[in-house]
Protein backbone atom coordinates (compact mmCIF):
# COMPACT_ATOMS: atom_id res chain seq x y z
CA UNK A 1 0.00 0.00 0.00
CA UNK A 2 3.01 2.36 0.79
CA UNK A 3 3.77 1.61 -2.96
CA UNK A 4 0.82 2.95 -4.32
CA UNK A 5 0.69 6.26 -1.87
CA UNK A 6 3.94 7.49 -3.52
CA UNK A 7 4.36 10.28 -4.97
CA UNK A 8 6.12 9.28 -8.31
CA UNK A 9 7.56 6.25 -9.85
CA UNK A 10 10.73 5.32 -11.72
CA UNK A 11 9.90 6.28 -15.73
CA UNK A 12 11.49 3.56 -16.32
CA UNK A 13 9.67 1.59 -14.18
CA UNK A 14 6.05 3.59 -15.55
CA UNK A 15 7.53 3.02 -19.04
CA UNK A 16 8.37 -0.79 -18.69
CA UNK A 17 4.53 -1.39 -16.74
CA UNK A 18 3.23 0.78 -19.53
CA UNK A 19 4.73 -1.73 -22.22
CA UNK A 20 3.96 -4.48 -20.14
CA UNK A 21 0.01 -2.86 -20.14
CA UNK A 22 0.32 -2.74 -24.25
CA UNK A 23 1.13 -6.52 -24.03
CA UNK A 24 -2.21 -6.81 -21.79
CA UNK A 25 -4.34 -4.97 -24.66
CA UNK A 26 -2.59 -6.77 -27.44
CA UNK A 27 -3.83 -10.10 -25.69
CA UNK A 28 -7.16 -9.29 -24.47
CA UNK A 29 -8.81 -7.30 -26.65
CA UNK A 30 -6.56 -7.38 -29.53
CA UNK A 31 -6.17 -3.18 -29.42
CA UNK A 32 -3.20 -0.94 -29.07
CA UNK A 33 -3.50 1.54 -26.38
CA UNK A 34 -4.68 4.97 -28.00
CA UNK A 35 -7.03 7.71 -26.83
CA UNK A 36 -8.04 9.84 -29.69
CA UNK A 37 -10.21 7.81 -31.92
CA UNK A 38 -12.43 7.67 -28.79
CA UNK A 39 -12.46 11.57 -28.80
CA UNK A 40 -13.68 11.27 -32.54
CA UNK A 41 -16.38 8.89 -32.65
CA UNK A 42 -17.84 10.96 -29.12
CA UNK A 43 -17.76 14.36 -31.73
CA UNK A 44 -19.33 11.87 -34.65
CA UNK A 45 -22.16 10.84 -32.07
CA UNK A 46 -23.19 14.39 -31.22
CA UNK A 47 -22.83 15.84 -34.40
CA UNK A 48 -25.21 12.93 -35.87
CA UNK A 49 -27.84 13.74 -33.40
CA UNK A 50 -27.67 17.22 -33.38
CA UNK A 51 -27.93 17.31 -37.13
CA UNK A 52 -28.59 14.18 -38.74
CA UNK A 53 -29.58 16.28 -41.95
CA UNK A 54 -25.63 17.16 -42.34
CA UNK A 55 -24.87 13.61 -41.28
CA UNK A 56 -26.03 12.24 -44.45
CA UNK A 57 -24.45 14.60 -46.86
CA UNK A 58 -21.23 13.77 -44.76
CA UNK A 59 -19.19 11.13 -46.58
CA UNK A 60 -17.32 10.14 -42.89
CA UNK A 61 -20.44 8.00 -41.86
CA UNK A 62 -19.97 6.18 -44.93
CA UNK A 63 -16.40 5.06 -44.50
CA UNK A 64 -16.38 1.72 -43.32
CA UNK A 65 -13.56 2.20 -40.94
CA UNK A 66 -15.88 5.30 -39.02
CA UNK A 67 -17.88 3.25 -36.87
CA UNK A 68 -18.55 5.80 -34.25
CA UNK A 69 -19.65 3.90 -31.08
CA UNK A 70 -18.96 3.66 -27.35
CA UNK A 71 -16.37 0.97 -27.52
CA UNK A 72 -12.97 -0.19 -25.68
CA UNK A 73 -11.01 2.73 -26.09
CA UNK A 74 -13.98 4.91 -25.18
CA UNK A 75 -13.83 3.10 -21.86
CA UNK A 76 -10.15 3.58 -21.92
CA UNK A 77 -9.94 6.92 -21.73
CA UNK A 78 -12.79 6.82 -18.78
CA UNK A 79 -10.19 4.84 -16.77
CA UNK A 80 -7.16 6.84 -17.35
CA UNK A 81 -9.02 10.18 -15.61
CA UNK A 82 -10.59 7.32 -12.97
CA UNK A 83 -6.93 6.03 -12.64
CA UNK A 84 -5.52 8.92 -12.56
CA UNK A 85 -7.79 10.44 -10.36
CA UNK A 86 -6.90 7.71 -7.76
CA UNK A 87 -3.46 7.60 -7.91
CA UNK A 88 -3.45 11.51 -6.90
CA UNK A 89 -6.00 10.32 -4.50
CA UNK A 90 -3.63 8.24 -3.10
CA UNK A 91 -0.41 9.95 -2.69
CA UNK A 92 -2.61 13.61 -2.28
CA UNK A 93 -0.38 14.82 -5.32
CA UNK A 94 -3.59 16.57 -6.28
CA UNK A 95 -3.40 20.07 -7.50
CA UNK A 96 -6.47 22.48 -8.83
CA UNK A 97 -4.08 24.84 -10.54
CA UNK A 98 -5.40 27.00 -13.80
CA UNK A 99 -2.16 28.51 -14.29
CA UNK A 100 1.32 26.94 -14.49
CA UNK A 101 4.41 28.89 -13.31
CA UNK A 102 6.06 28.79 -16.59
CA UNK A 103 2.74 29.93 -18.24
CA UNK A 104 2.56 32.74 -15.47
CA UNK A 105 6.02 33.55 -16.11
CA UNK A 106 5.59 34.33 -19.50
CA UNK A 107 1.97 35.18 -19.88
CA UNK A 108 0.60 36.71 -16.23
CA UNK A 109 -1.74 35.40 -13.95
CA UNK A 110 -4.28 35.85 -16.29
CA UNK A 111 -6.66 32.07 -15.80
CA UNK A 112 -8.93 32.96 -18.55
CA UNK A 113 -6.36 33.29 -20.76
CA UNK A 114 -4.59 30.53 -19.77
CA UNK A 115 -7.74 28.97 -20.23
CA UNK A 116 -8.33 29.82 -24.00
CA UNK A 117 -4.86 28.85 -25.17
CA UNK A 118 -5.62 25.66 -23.47
CA UNK A 119 -8.92 25.34 -25.11
CA UNK A 120 -7.54 26.37 -28.50
CA UNK A 121 -3.82 24.33 -28.20
CA UNK A 122 -6.13 21.53 -27.23
CA UNK A 123 -8.41 21.89 -30.32
CA UNK A 124 -5.54 21.91 -32.23
CA UNK A 125 -3.41 19.02 -30.90
CA UNK A 126 -6.70 16.64 -31.57
CA UNK A 127 -7.40 17.92 -34.71
CA UNK A 128 -3.53 17.25 -36.05
CA UNK A 129 -4.00 13.82 -34.13
CA UNK A 130 -7.61 13.02 -36.49
CA UNK A 131 -5.54 14.15 -39.14
CA UNK A 132 -2.62 11.62 -38.61
CA UNK A 133 -5.35 9.17 -37.18
CA UNK A 134 -2.78 8.77 -33.81
CA UNK A 135 -1.72 10.59 -30.87
CA UNK A 136 1.71 10.25 -28.23
CA UNK A 137 -0.25 7.17 -27.49
CA UNK A 138 -1.76 5.58 -30.65
CA UNK A 139 1.40 6.49 -32.59
CA UNK A 140 4.53 7.39 -30.03
CA UNK A 141 3.48 4.68 -27.94
CA UNK A 142 1.78 1.64 -29.31
CA UNK A 143 2.69 2.60 -33.25
CA UNK A 144 6.17 2.43 -32.45
CA UNK A 145 6.46 -0.62 -30.61
CA UNK A 146 4.35 -2.00 -34.16
CA UNK A 147 7.71 -0.31 -35.63
CA UNK A 148 4.76 1.09 -38.12
CA UNK A 149 6.30 3.55 -40.77
CA UNK A 150 3.55 6.07 -40.08
CA UNK A 151 3.95 6.04 -36.78
CA UNK A 152 7.90 7.11 -36.62
CA UNK A 153 7.22 9.77 -39.37
CA UNK A 154 4.58 11.40 -37.04
CA UNK A 155 6.94 11.22 -33.77
CA UNK A 156 9.64 12.94 -35.62
CA UNK A 157 7.57 15.59 -36.85
CA UNK A 158 5.48 15.92 -33.41
CA UNK A 159 8.94 16.43 -31.92
CA UNK A 160 10.36 18.83 -34.49
CA UNK A 161 7.36 20.88 -33.95
CA UNK A 162 6.66 20.31 -30.37
CA UNK A 163 10.37 21.26 -29.56
CA UNK A 164 10.13 24.14 -32.12
CA UNK A 165 7.10 25.39 -30.56
CA UNK A 166 7.96 25.41 -26.98
CA UNK A 167 11.25 27.29 -27.93
CA UNK A 168 9.22 30.13 -30.14
CA UNK A 169 7.20 30.25 -27.08
CA UNK A 170 9.25 30.17 -24.07
CA UNK A 171 12.86 30.85 -25.31
CA UNK A 172 15.93 29.60 -23.87
CA UNK A 173 15.07 31.70 -20.84
CA UNK A 174 12.06 30.05 -20.46
CA UNK A 175 14.28 26.68 -20.42
CA UNK A 176 16.40 28.09 -17.73
CA UNK A 177 13.63 28.11 -15.57
CA UNK A 178 12.68 24.61 -15.74
CA UNK A 179 14.25 23.28 -12.67
CA UNK A 180 16.02 19.85 -14.23
CA UNK A 181 14.95 17.43 -11.17
CA UNK A 182 16.08 14.01 -13.08
CA UNK B 1 -23.46 2.29 -30.55
CA UNK B 2 -22.05 -0.16 -27.98
CA UNK B 3 -19.20 -2.88 -27.66
CA UNK B 4 -20.16 -5.84 -25.56
CA UNK B 5 -20.11 -4.74 -21.25
CA UNK B 6 -17.37 -7.53 -21.01
CA UNK B 7 -15.08 -5.49 -23.54
CA UNK B 8 -16.14 -1.84 -22.23
CA UNK B 9 -15.25 -3.25 -18.74
CA UNK B 10 -11.31 -4.74 -20.32
CA UNK B 11 -11.35 -1.24 -21.36
CA UNK B 12 -12.07 0.48 -18.46
CA UNK B 13 -9.54 -1.64 -16.34
CA UNK B 14 -6.91 -1.18 -18.94
CA UNK B 15 -7.58 2.40 -18.82
CA UNK B 16 -7.37 2.88 -15.17
CA UNK B 17 -4.03 1.19 -15.20
CA UNK B 18 -2.69 3.11 -17.33
CA UNK B 19 -4.48 6.59 -16.41
CA UNK B 20 -2.53 4.91 -12.58
CA UNK B 21 0.46 4.81 -14.38
CA UNK B 22 0.63 8.15 -16.21
CA UNK B 23 -0.27 10.01 -13.22
CA UNK B 24 2.75 8.19 -11.23
CA UNK B 25 5.03 8.65 -14.09
CA UNK B 26 4.40 12.57 -13.67
CA UNK B 27 3.38 12.68 -17.37
CA UNK B 28 -0.10 14.46 -16.31
CA UNK B 29 1.91 17.90 -15.55
CA UNK B 30 2.71 20.38 -17.24
CA UNK B 31 5.88 21.37 -16.50
CA UNK B 32 7.21 18.29 -16.93
CA UNK B 33 5.89 17.74 -20.86
CA UNK B 34 6.61 21.59 -21.37
CA UNK B 35 10.12 20.33 -19.75
CA UNK B 36 10.65 17.65 -22.05
CA UNK B 37 9.52 20.11 -24.97
CA UNK B 38 12.61 22.34 -23.62
CA UNK B 39 14.95 19.58 -23.65
CA UNK B 40 15.60 20.46 -19.42
CA UNK B 41 13.36 17.33 -17.72
CA UNK B 42 13.55 14.20 -19.31
CA UNK B 43 11.25 12.36 -17.67
CA UNK B 44 8.75 11.87 -20.94
CA UNK B 45 11.15 10.57 -23.24
CA UNK B 46 12.45 7.78 -20.59
CA UNK B 47 8.64 6.68 -19.99
CA UNK B 48 8.08 6.74 -23.65
CA UNK B 49 11.54 4.84 -24.73
CA UNK B 50 11.18 1.95 -22.09
CA UNK B 51 7.57 1.44 -23.07
CA UNK B 52 8.04 1.11 -26.81
CA UNK B 53 11.12 -1.05 -26.11
CA UNK B 54 9.33 -3.46 -23.55
CA UNK B 55 6.11 -3.63 -25.85
CA UNK B 56 8.02 -4.35 -29.10
CA UNK B 57 9.15 -7.74 -27.42
CA UNK B 58 6.11 -8.54 -25.96
CA UNK B 59 3.97 -7.40 -28.77
CA UNK B 60 5.71 -9.12 -31.79
CA UNK B 61 6.22 -12.36 -29.55
CA UNK B 62 1.94 -12.70 -29.14
CA UNK B 63 1.78 -11.92 -33.03
CA UNK B 64 4.59 -14.53 -33.76
CA UNK B 65 2.56 -16.80 -31.53
CA UNK B 66 -0.61 -15.88 -33.33
CA UNK B 67 -2.36 -14.84 -29.93
CA UNK B 68 -2.52 -10.84 -31.81
CA UNK B 69 -2.67 -8.80 -34.94
CA UNK B 70 -0.80 -5.80 -35.32
CA UNK B 71 -2.89 -2.57 -36.01
CA UNK B 72 -1.01 -0.05 -38.56
CA UNK B 73 -2.06 3.00 -39.40
CA UNK B 74 -1.26 4.04 -42.81
CA UNK B 75 1.12 5.73 -44.06
CA UNK B 76 -0.55 8.72 -45.42
CA UNK B 77 1.99 11.16 -46.00
CA UNK B 78 -0.35 14.26 -45.94
CA UNK B 79 -2.13 13.24 -43.46
CA UNK B 80 0.88 12.27 -41.00
CA UNK B 81 2.92 15.14 -41.89
CA UNK B 82 0.48 17.82 -41.36
CA UNK B 83 -0.73 15.95 -38.30
CA UNK B 84 2.51 15.99 -37.06
CA UNK B 85 3.44 19.73 -37.26
CA UNK B 86 -0.11 20.57 -35.91
CA UNK B 87 -0.16 17.38 -32.76
CA UNK B 88 3.10 19.29 -32.18
CA UNK B 89 2.38 22.61 -31.80
CA UNK B 90 -0.83 22.13 -30.24
CA UNK B 91 0.99 20.37 -27.57
CA UNK B 92 3.24 22.79 -26.58
CA UNK B 93 0.37 25.56 -26.63
CA UNK B 94 -1.60 23.06 -24.06
CA UNK B 95 1.07 21.72 -22.37
CA UNK B 96 -0.41 18.29 -22.00
CA UNK B 97 -0.89 15.35 -24.74
CA UNK B 98 -4.46 13.57 -25.62
CA UNK B 99 -3.57 11.08 -22.53
CA UNK B 100 -1.55 13.16 -20.04
CA UNK B 101 -4.65 15.71 -20.22
CA UNK B 102 -7.25 13.39 -19.23
CA UNK B 103 -5.20 11.89 -16.44
CA UNK B 104 -4.71 15.58 -15.47
CA UNK B 105 -7.98 16.16 -15.31
CA UNK B 106 -8.45 13.38 -12.88
CA UNK B 107 -5.40 15.36 -10.94
CA UNK B 108 -7.45 18.26 -10.82
CA UNK B 109 -5.62 20.27 -13.10
CA UNK B 110 -8.11 23.02 -14.72
CA UNK B 111 -6.26 24.05 -17.40
CA UNK B 112 -6.11 20.37 -18.74
CA UNK B 113 -10.01 20.12 -18.38
CA UNK B 114 -10.86 23.24 -20.69
CA UNK B 115 -8.02 21.85 -23.18
CA UNK B 116 -10.16 18.01 -22.49
CA UNK B 117 -12.78 20.25 -24.01
CA UNK B 118 -11.01 21.71 -26.67
CA UNK B 119 -9.99 18.96 -27.70
CA UNK B 120 -13.80 17.68 -28.09
CA UNK B 121 -13.97 20.72 -30.78
CA UNK B 122 -11.17 20.22 -32.72
CA UNK B 123 -12.37 16.30 -33.47
CA UNK B 124 -15.29 17.70 -33.78
CA UNK B 125 -14.05 20.18 -36.55
CA UNK B 126 -12.42 16.93 -38.56
CA UNK B 127 -15.69 15.19 -38.41
CA UNK B 128 -17.36 17.88 -39.79
CA UNK B 129 -14.53 19.21 -42.86
CA UNK B 130 -14.18 15.01 -43.38
CA UNK B 131 -15.00 15.21 -46.93
CA UNK B 132 -13.27 18.55 -47.62
CA UNK B 133 -9.86 17.20 -45.94
CA UNK B 134 -9.43 13.85 -47.60
CA UNK B 135 -7.61 15.32 -50.74
CA UNK B 136 -4.66 17.19 -48.12
CA UNK B 137 -4.26 13.69 -46.03
CA UNK B 138 -4.34 11.46 -49.26
CA UNK B 139 -2.76 14.51 -51.63
CA UNK B 140 0.84 13.30 -51.20
CA UNK B 141 2.08 9.65 -51.50
CA UNK B 142 -0.03 6.55 -49.80
CA UNK B 143 2.84 4.15 -48.66
CA UNK B 144 0.12 1.85 -46.95
CA UNK B 145 -0.33 0.06 -43.42
CA UNK B 146 3.58 -0.89 -43.50
CA UNK B 147 6.13 -1.96 -40.52
CA UNK B 148 9.81 -1.17 -41.04
CA UNK B 149 10.45 -4.94 -41.34
CA UNK B 150 7.91 -4.66 -44.30
CA UNK B 151 9.48 -1.57 -46.25
CA UNK B 152 12.58 -3.41 -45.73
CA UNK B 153 12.51 -6.83 -46.22
CA UNK B 154 13.98 -8.31 -42.88
CA UNK B 155 12.47 -9.89 -40.14
CA UNK B 156 10.77 -7.97 -37.05
CA UNK B 157 13.38 -9.05 -34.82
CA UNK B 158 16.25 -7.27 -36.31
CA UNK B 159 14.78 -4.60 -35.84
CA UNK B 160 13.20 -4.96 -32.32
CA UNK B 161 16.50 -6.02 -31.50
CA UNK B 162 18.00 -2.47 -33.19
CA UNK B 163 15.69 -0.55 -31.29
CA UNK B 164 16.40 -2.18 -28.02
CA UNK B 165 19.66 -1.75 -28.53
CA UNK B 166 19.36 2.20 -29.82
CA UNK B 167 16.95 2.94 -26.73
CA UNK B 168 19.17 1.53 -24.19
CA UNK B 169 21.80 3.39 -25.38
CA UNK B 170 19.60 7.05 -25.74
CA UNK B 171 18.76 6.43 -22.13
CA UNK B 172 22.03 5.55 -21.04
CA UNK B 173 23.45 9.16 -22.63
CA UNK B 174 21.09 10.86 -20.98
CA UNK B 175 21.41 9.85 -17.47
CA UNK B 176 25.11 10.28 -18.04
CA UNK B 177 24.60 13.62 -19.02
CA UNK B 178 21.67 14.78 -16.25
CA UNK B 179 24.24 13.21 -13.85
CA UNK B 180 27.30 15.34 -15.14
CA UNK B 181 24.88 18.76 -14.92
CA UNK B 182 23.89 17.61 -11.34
CA UNK B 183 27.14 17.20 -10.51
CA UNK B 184 28.51 20.82 -12.01
CA UNK B 185 25.34 22.60 -9.87
CA UNK B 186 26.40 20.81 -6.78
CA UNK B 187 29.68 22.35 -6.98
Amino acid sequence: MNFLRMKSWSPYLVGALIGVLSWFSFATADKPLGITTAFEYTAALVEKAAAPGLAETNSYYGEPENKPKIDWEWMLVIGVFIGAFASSKLSGDRTAQSVPPLWKWRFGDSAPKRFAAAFFGGALMMFGARLAEGCTSGHGISGALQLAVSSWIFVALLIASGVGTAFLIYGKEGANRVRSNQ
Amino acid sequence: MFDPTSKLLLGLVTGIVFGFLLQKGRAAKFHVILGQLLLKDWTVVKIMATAVAVGTIGVYALVSFGYATLHIKPALLGGVLLGGVLFGAGLAIFGYCPGTSVAASGEGRRDAMLGVAGMLVGAGVYVALYPQLQPIIKGLADWGKITLPQATSVSPWFWIAGLVIAIAAVLTIIERISARNSKTLNN
